[in-house]
């Protein structure tokens, strides 16, 4: 018997070299992600809405944990929640319920937080993500449901501050806790999964990664030798690349120094880009989960086939897809899918140009322009591009010349057409090639005399002055055939 | 059985400050419940289905919609009751 094929989950290629760890890093991660399109929290009808808001302002019995209220979990929240976990190819359990995590801190007000413990509502996962050395599978050991804590606020910097400002307007939000296995061996492959599970996230519209607090991270880190450090308050994905960058460092001059890496928890300075010791002075955790008794327990993974069917096209899928659909190069595919905004913006440019030519177009240009000025997609019309497209297309203007367009387009605004009158970026071509050939040929002597002596790179220098001439506006593979031409 | 280690430990998870008398008062006192609790290891429960959850009730859930089925409070109701406050925040020590 053959498996079917997963089509969900293709088969990548494997790397030519097998990465070796030298250091025996181990990574795994605890992203915390905000079901923030939610319009309310999880166990309160208080707004998701609060970012602009000033602080406890959105806040009830519930969420500010007054004596005798009775949280009531949001039925949005749970199938957002199995969502992602079939999207991560996990286990939808059969039997799900929450517990209370039991600790004094000023983040929950009620002295416990509600979170699930050993049934938690999806597990067993894994998504894939590129790395050291081609595609890498990342273990997702959970994805459970929790409450999320509030904002503190510290004057100054935590370890120095007198005391503690709290706004709960956070508090209560539906959060997912996706729990990778300890399956990356670099903070590049960190970085990378927080791409991906992010991607994957706002695939499924349940996510809105431009919020504030809507993903954080903690990190458990280790190398060969020691035991391993969790780092927390990492509030972003460059953030969590340099802290374990960091944290590397450390743990192997701690062990160089003939020292021992403890298992402690870390706190990251996003600022100064170091990680420091929280030196807890509480015993080892001790959290007496229990059942939480005003929630009862949830049977829904009856509910898991239909959501299956309403789940989108997930990134690798798209990505099969534009290849086998657009016939355009796998990277192109892997780079226009690993946005949704950029996806979609690719697709629709695709469906009336050349998809091949808009894939170049925009992977290869358009991406890195708008990464040079740190803007997304959205800074970008798709109608401009279809312009670009079909004005190189028809060979109006030069591929020089479109770059231009694209530039122009980003930096002062504007149509393709005006930029197009405006610059003179319509190729030119006819007698004025012809003219401006003939004056290179006779301007340039030397280069004509090595040309004929056999010299092919001499042509190279006479086209550059043809292009010199026409100040950038003639094609230059013309350009090329016109002297060839003349000189015979 | 709980030591008078045991109970220090419980004590300081629960943030309640003891005196050594109270120590003494109450770790008897503790370990009696507890004995009582061992009345419960006697039952033979072979072939018994583990209990979740004390109420035999599953999936209740509330609709995603605002203010239901709590309404929420103004932010001057949410800081009535707090000793402390500053610029609409609560105002707490600093915990590490």
């Amino acid at each position: 018997m053959f498996d079917e094929p997963n089509k969900t989950n293709p088969p990548f290629s494997k790397g030519s070299s097998k990465y070796e760890n030298p250091d025996g890093v181990k990574i795994g991660l605890e992203v915390h992600v905000q079901l923030n399109k939610l319009k309310t929290k999880v166990f309160c009808g208080c707004t998701t809405d609060y970012h602009n808001d000033p602080p406890n302002s959105h806040v009830c019995p519930v969420c500010l944990g007054l004596p005798g209220a009775l949280p009531v979990i949001n039925k949005k929240a749970v199938e957002a929640a199995i969502k992602v976990g079939l999207a991560l190819n996990c286990k939808v359990e059969e039997h799900t319920q929450f517990y209370r995590k039991n600790y004094y801190y000023p983040d929950l007000p009620k002295g416990f937080q509600i979170t699930q413990y050993d049934f938690p509502i999806s597990s067993q996962g894994y998504v894939m993500i590129e790395g050291e050395d081609g595609e890498h599978r990342i273990g997702i050991t959970r994805a459970h449901m929790e409450e999320d804590p509030g904002r503190l606020v510290h004057e100054g910097t935590i370890d120095k501050s007198k005391y503690t400002l709290i706004d709960y307007n956070r508090s209560g939000m539906a959060l997912l806790e996706v729990v990778s296995d300890p399956d990356m061996r670099s903070p590049k492959e960190a970085r990378r999964y927080l791409d991906k599970l992010r991607n994957i996230l706002e695939y499924l519209d349940v996510f809105d990664g431009n919020l504030e607090g809507a993903l954080r991270v903690d990190a458990n880190i280790s190398i060969m030798g020691g035991q391993r450090a969790e780092i927390k308050n990492i509030s972003s994905h460059k953030g969590a690349e340099r802290a374990l960058l960091y944290e590397i460092v450390r743990q192997k001059n701690v062990l160089r120094r003939g020292g021992v890496v403890v298992l402690e928890t870390r706190h990251f300075d996003e600022a100064r880009e170091i990680t420091l010791s929280m030196r807890s002075k509480e015993e080892a955790h001790d959290y007496r989960y229990f059942p939480e008794p005003d929630l009862v327990p949830l049977k829904i993974s009856g509910w898991a086939p239909a959501i299956k069917e309403t789940l989108p096209e997930l990134p690798d899928a798209r990505r099969m897809r534009f290849v086998e659909q657009y016939g355009i190069a796998d990277d192109h595919a892997k780079a226009l899918t690993s946005e949704l905004k950029l996806a979609v913006f690719y697709e629709e440019v695709a469906k009336k140009a050349d998809p091949k030519m808009a894939a170049v177009w925009i992977c290869d240009v358009l991406k890195g322009e708008l990464n040079y000025r740190d803007l997304t997609i959205d800074a970008f019309r798709k109608e401009h591009m279809l312009s670009v497209i079909e004005l190189l297309a028809s060979k109006k203007i030069t591929e020089d010349g479109a770059v231009d367009i694209i530039r122009t387009l980003l930096d002062k605004g504007g149509s393709p057409e005006e930029i197009v009158a405006q610059k003179g970026l319509v190729v030119v071509e006819g007698d004025i090639v012809s003219t401006a050939a003939e004056e290179a040929i006779k301007e340039n002597p030397q280069a004509v005399a090595d040309y004929k002596a056999g010299k092919e790179k001499a042509l190279n220098s006479l086209v550059g002055a043809v292009m010199k001439k026409t100040k950038g506006r003639a094609d230059a593979r013309a350009a090329r055939e016109v002297l060839l031409g003349k000189l015979g | 059985m709980i030591t008078k280690k045991d109970l220090e430990h419980m004590a300081w998870l629960s943030r309640l400050e003891l005196s050594g008398e109270d120590t003494e008062k109450y770790t008897p006192k503790l370990n009696s419940v507890l004995d009582y609790f061992g009345e419960l290891d006697k039952v033979d429960t072979e072939g018994v289905e583990p209990t979740y959850h004390v109420l035999q009730l599953s999936n209740v859930f509330r609709d995603d919609e605002p203010s239901q089925p709590t309404k929420p409070l103004s932010q001057e109701e949410a800081l009535s009751n707090a000793p402390r406050k500053q610029d609409g925040f609560f105002k707490a020590p600093r915990m590490m």
